[in-house]
């Protein structure tokens, strides 16, 4: 049962933090559907940080560098929607889609090489941080306690602070709601969306490190990220694009994910006889069911998706 | 010595390739008067406005702020400079309060955090001061229309602009509700505000602007002091031309029932319960019978019913003694009715398309336009194009194969009508067909609706505009969330009783 709680939270911090990603993306007036992509290339970044960091650093500066890493490389692969979204007016959706494309590829090749060059005969595309992993973690009792489920928790504070609170929050939902209007009022609305889908890289690069820390103590990056960041997309939409409700919804798909993990644990579930691999496909289906029957009441922002033009009106 | 004028835009030239927008045009704004800019489409009025708000660098000419020359090169300069303008689409943001869409982009904060108290105290007190009553707390999806509007003049109220720019303010109001705005602009201008009017209304204009400033093509007219002048007189000058305001017809005579309508619900699209309730009317030969109402309230929704576009959730409709309830959207048009859309990119025009087969899009399945092998019979097309183009007086840069889409609203239009009334129907639909049209246009279609009613034909006109449904029609019917409300006549009827069935204020039981 703990266990079912701990893979829970853990889950569950990084579709809160993928999510939020993406909501900042799409409050601004971007649909950002390359989180998936983001999230390899922010883990990838950690990934090497932990490899190349000297081995006695102090946990908390290794957290640090490793944090900064994965932000880094988010924000840095976010530019290229940005760019191409934002100033070339590029479709989003397939800009978004070659981002996905491009970060599994892209990171399985540079850790291939990177293998290659330290062991000729290593082709894998894995990395290991087996020790480095244990600075994120506490154990209290049987309980593991990861560093990820606090910066969650932060970052979902500062999610709604920003938002609801800040001028900054308000002329950006402004832009993805009627960039004409922002415009009116003498909003940069390039800028505000430069920055939403910036913050998005920043958040998604968090979302990418978290989960390849999240059980195991090595990562192949052949995989991806197994599909979290359309997850991601999901909680998102299911969340309502608001942060509060964004966070209950990542907490309900962070416990169907979980189930796969521990299922085994629960008698009356493994009682049932129900293959593994039918839990490993809840997180996926109960999307699609969820979706199918709220999106018809969702309320993306308006303006989302559609380039700004400010002939427009 | 003082400068009696707060802003002076002098011999303003604005090219664009092929076009000039605005050709040596001054217009010079008092402090404190309401100061009319009349003219038709495409007259120079929006250009010169994006001018003044920089939008747009004219290539010749100056503005001048308090006898002083300034630069103003994009929106924030004219809002430094203390312009706000109303615009003819809201600038507001649909799921934010009236206070956040007030605020936008001058907020009221520390360390960057949203400070709304302060806010919502400035707001209240200017909405107090001059009469504009708003619920700073409500979203603006959920408000009224008018209410929208006094959200957008207390944004400009808020940024303590000096000059206040409406662009054709009182299109989307209810009679009443312009009353209500007309007395707003006076309390500001009372106030020490200078105010831009921009309208076609001359009514509006007379009632309310102390001058008015008149463009045409691009050109400047003249400008004249409103107690000066006649409704008759600007529009001459608007028009170049005398327009004829009234239209001219005889006394109708209906004849047989062409349309019966018993008992039509339709189901709404946006909300889930129904957009027309249990609506009952007959259309007469030789009558033009107006369904008039505020944007909204269930007549476009109407109109799908009764043309077929949308099935009916109950109801019967009856056209020349023939249930057509369920008949298919061909039959429809092949069996006497014809219909003038109320969105002409959407229903009226494939914009890609040739102007000639446009003009067929109805009838290119009958012999004389198909063989019988099923080849388009070009030569026939072009030939019937032509005569239409010719009768209709249709103007477009190469004749029948125009692309649709590069054709200008108002020919747009009259190749629309062309199509639909050469088909020789018994009905008549007609939605909002001077949409977008300027004055001399307008009255080239409400003479050709008087001249089908004439010939004995069945004429069902839905409009919007006041006037048109005051003038047009010889009967009215008032719709208001979707029931029919009221039966009017027009010669009887005056603009205010209208405009109170339109509002919902009034309401008569009527009988079909």
């Amino acid at each position: 049962m703990l266990l079912l709680v701990q893979y829970t939270l853990i889950f569950a911090s990084v579709l809160l933090l993928v999510a939020l990603g993406g909501c900042f993306a799409e409050h601004s007036g971007v649909i950002n559907l390359g989180l998936e992509g983001i999230m390899v290339i922010g883990a990838l970044g950690g990934a090497l940080m932990m490899r190349y960091a000297p081995a006695g650093i102090p946990a908390f500066a290794l957290i640090l560098l490793v944090l900064l890493c994965a932000i880094g490389f988010g924000l840095l692969y976010s530019s290229l929607l940005a760019v191409a979204a934002i100033n070339f007016k590029a479709d989003q959706t397939i800009v978004g889609t070659a981002l996905n494309m491009l970060g599994t590829a892209a990171a399985t090749v540079i850790v291939k090489a990177i293998n290659t060059a330290a062991n000729p005969d290593d082709v894998s595309s894995t990395i290991q941080y087996v020790n480095q992993k244990k600075a994120f973690i506490i154990n209290i009792g049987s309980f593991q306690f990861n560093w990820f489920m606090v910066i969650a928790v932060i970052a979902l504070i500062i999610a709604y602070v920003t938002l609801y609170k800040t001028k900054f929050g308000l002329r950006m939902m402004a832009c993805g709601e009627h960039p004409q209007a922002a415009a009116s009022v003498g909003i940069n609305v390039l800028k505000m969306r430069w920055a939403g889908v910036l913050i998005s890289g920043v958040y998604g690069g968090l979302g990418g490190i978290c989960y390849i820390l999240a059980g195991v103590s090595e990562w192949k990056f052949e995989n991806g990220v197994a599909g979290f960041g359309f997850l991601a997309l999901a909680v998102m939409i299911f969340g309502q694009w608001k942060p509060q409700r964004i966070a209950l919804a990542a907490l309900l798909f962070g416990l169907f994910r979980a189930l796969s993990n521990v299922y085994t644990g629960f008698d009356l579930l493994a009682a049932l006889n129900i293959p593994g691999t039918v839990y490993n496909m809840m997180p996926y289906i109960v999307s699609l069911v969820v979706l199918a029957f709220t999106s018809k009441s969702s309320r993306a922002p308006k303006a989302e998706g559609i380039p700004y033009d400010k002939s427009m009106r | 010595m003082d400068n009696p004028y707060v802003i002076e835009m002098l011999h303003i030239t604005k090219r664009f390739p092929g076009i000039i927008a605005n050709d040596d045009i001054t217009l010079q704004l008092r402090r404190g008067e309401i100061h009319a800019l009349l003219g038709e489409n495409g007259a120079g009025k929006s250009t010169l406005m994006s001018v003044l708000f920089g939008m747009y660098q004219p290539e010749e000419g100056e503005i001048r702020k308090d006898g002083k020359k300034v630069a103003i090169n994009n929106p924030n300069d004219a809002n430094d400079l203390g312009i706000g303008m109303v615009h003819q689409h809201f600038k507001l943001v649909e799921c934010f309060s009236v206070l956040d869409n007030i605020i936008m982009g001058v907020e009221p904060n520390r360390f960057g955090f949203l400070q709304k108290k302060e806010a919502r105290e400035k707001v209240l007190a200017l909405s107090e001061k001059y009469g504009l009553r708003v619920d700073p707390d409500a979203l603006i999806e959920d408000i009224t229309v008018g209410m929208q509007q006094r959200t957008e003049i207390l944004k400009m109220l808020y940024r303590e602009n000096e000059i206040l720019i409406f662009d054709e303010p009182t299109a989307v109001l209810t009679p009443q509700e312009i009353d209500e705005l007309m007395q707003i602009m006076k309390n500001l201008a009372a106030e020490g505000k200078s105010i831009l009017f921009i309208s076609h209304k001359l009514a509006e204009i007379m009632a309310v602007a102390d001058r008015c400033t008149v463009l045409r093509k691009g050109k400047y007219i003249g400008t004249v002091e409103t107690k000066n002048t006649t409704m008759e007189e600007l529009s001459a000058m608007m028009v170049g031309r005398n327009v004829n305001f009234h239209v001219e017809k005889k006394p109708a005579e209906p004849g047989e029932v062409i349309l019966d309508i018993e008992h039509m619900t339709v189901a709404s699209k946006v909300h889930k319960n129904n957009a027309v309730k249990d609506v009952s009317l007959k259309v007469r030969a030789g009558e033009i019978v107006c369904l008039a109402g505020i944007d909204g309230n269930g007549q476009t929704e109407f109109v799908y019913g009764l043309t077929g576009l949308e099935p009916l959730v109950s109801g019967k409709v009856t056209l020349l003694g023939q249930d057509i309830t369920r008949a298919s959207i061909r039959y429809r048009s092949t069996h006497g009715m014809s219909h003038i859309p109320e969105d002409r990119h959407k229903h009226g025009l494939v914009l890609d398309y040739t102007l000639e087969d446009n003009i067929v899009l109805e009838r290119y399945f009958e012999p004389e336009f198909t063989n019988s092998m099923g080849f388009l019979r070009r030569d026939n097309i072009r030939s019937y194009a032509e005569r239409l183009i010719d009768e209709y007086d249709i103007r477009s840069g190469q004749g029948p194969i125009t692309i649709a889409r590069s054709m200008s609203g108002g020919n747009q239009q009259k190749a629309i009508i062309a199509r639909e009334i050469d088909k020789n129907p018994e009905l008549l639909v007609a939605v909002q067909p001077t949409r977008g049209l300027d004055v001399g246009a307008i009255e080239g279609v409400h003479r050709q609706l008087v001249a089908q009613r004439d010939a004995g034909k069945a004429v069902l006109l839905v409009s919007l505009e006041l006037d048109e449904v005051m003038d047009v029609p010889d009967r009215i019917l008032v719709m208001y969330e979707g029931e029919i409300v009221g039966e009017l006549d027009p010669k009887q009827t005056t603009q205010e009783e209208l405009g109170l069935y339109m509002a919902g204020a009034k309401r008569d039981e009527v009988k079909a």
